[in-house]
């Protein structure tokens, strides 16, 4: 997360979201002024608290002016910025995107311990993605079970790295990163070794209850009983930062 | 103020350690030189194993999980050991229309070997690579260093064979 500048030296600026006018600090994101103002904008990456990603791109919105699309949880905001959030070209990318994020892996919902607590199933809801157009992989994953307390369930991870980014900016332990690439990417602990072997793991649970899905879940639950908790993140992300 | 974390001793005898741990030390044990690292042991040993890789997050107080990430990121860097001889079939896009897969198929045929893997005796290697840029002869095939272009599955089998 961007450490907030003093209060003193931050400047304010105006822009317009949908064509209403806003005005916000300039070391602000626009997801955050979207946020902050209860404009939806779908993303699985960007959690409060957290560093900045820039990995699922669900977040695409418009700038007047510019031909590309840009991510809202890595752009700041400037003077006069002029953004749209929802348009046709929107709504059909963050469609496809959320299917190609149903065809990587398995997301089962029916038989899914966060069936109903997930943040990708409200999407695809919100979103309306009631089919999947492009062929499932059908890949298998592994699922780890070692850890006493916890389970890793790769076929429903979408490598949105929160787990990797809490366990190294909050608890500081770094269990947690990415291996390989392309389809090959996993998150592993410590060198790709099951989960209960590891080392440096606290077991404080944190990556558990940021994970969007139900990859990360707690042991012992059934469909639809892992919820996720994370008040804890933006209270614990101010005090190291106060630090 | 921290303490500096105590470097660990060297997990054996081997003298190529020392080389690895000049290249750390000439780093300053700054955790940017992973990548730098990696390189040494694997220059030094041919591969990546478990030991030299905790060896090194030990050393730079560089995260394992990192470590392991990063060795398995770069296709340069092996996890398993080599065979005496390597064949890096290029996967760029010109080698790709012109018939890498029926190349890897060729040896997989021959050797029963896929991509990354080594024979059973040690003697071959079958890695990819994205690119090697040699496009005008694709399908290129680079065997212990030496640029092949224009291969055949059957010309290609041929000069495998022919390495002792």
């Amino acid at each position: 997360m961007a450490q907030p500048a003093p209060l003193s030296t931050v400047r304010v600026v105006t822009l317009t979201i949908d064509d209403r006018d806003f005005s916000a600090r300039e070391d602000e994101t626009i997801i955050e002024v979207c946020r902050e103002n209860n404009i939806p904008i779908p993303s699985l990456c960007h959690l409060d608290g957290l560093s900045i990603w820039g990995g699922c791109r669900l977040c695409m919105v418009e700038l007047e002016g510019q031909t590309r699309l840009f991510a809202a949880c890595s752009t700041r905001v400037t003077e006069g910025m002029r953004i749209q959030t929802q348009s046709e070209r929107l709504r059909s990318y963050r469609h496809t995107i959320l299917e190609l994020l149903f065809a990587e892996r398995h997301h089962v919902c029916a038989v899914c311990v966060s069936n109903g607590h997930c943040e990708l199933q409200w999407l695809a809801q919100k979103c309306g993605v009631d089919h999947v157009r492009v062929p499932y992989r059908q890949a298998a994953y592994p699922v780890d079970s070692s850890h006493e307390m916890f389970r890793i369930d790769h076929n429903r991870c979408i490598l949105c790295t929160r787990c990797v980014r809490v366990c190294d900016e909050i608890e500081g332990a770094h269990t947690w990163d990415i291996m390989g690439r392309g389809t090959d990417c996993r998150v592993i602990s410590d060198l790709a070794q099951p989960w209960g072997d590891s080392t440096n793991c606290t077991s404080c649970g944190k990556c558990v209850q940021v994970c969007p899905t139900g990859a990360l879940v707690k042991q012992g639950t059934s469909v639809g009983e892992m919820v996720k908790d994370q008040h804890f993140l933006p209270i614990l992300a101010r005090r190291r930062h106060a630090q | 103020m921290q303490q500096p974390q105590p470097k660990p001793p060297s997990p054996s005898e081997d003298k190529r350690w020392k080389l690895v741990n000049a290249t750390m030390r000439r780093h300053g044990y700054a955790a940017h030189a992973l990548i730098e690292t990696l390189h040494s042991v694997q220059e030094a040993f041919g591969f990546l194993d478990e030991i030299a890789l905790r060896f090194v997050a030990e050393s730079l107080d560089v995260p394992l999980s990192k470590v392991y990430g990063v060795a398995t990121f770069y296709h340069i860097f092996m996890l398993k050991p080599k065979g005496r001889h390597t064949c890096v079939v290029c996967t760029g896009t010109a080698c790709y229309i012109k018939g890498a897969d029926a190349l890897l198929a060729g040896i997989h045929t021959r050797y029963d070997i896929n991509t990354g893997d080594t024979t059973a005796d040690a003697r071959l290697s079958v890695l990819t690579a994205r690119c090697v840029g040699a496009c005008g002869l694709a399908p290129a095939v680079v065997v212990d260093g030496d640029v092949f272009g224009k291969l055949t599955t059957d010309s290609l089998i041929t000069k495998l064979e022919a390495l002792d």
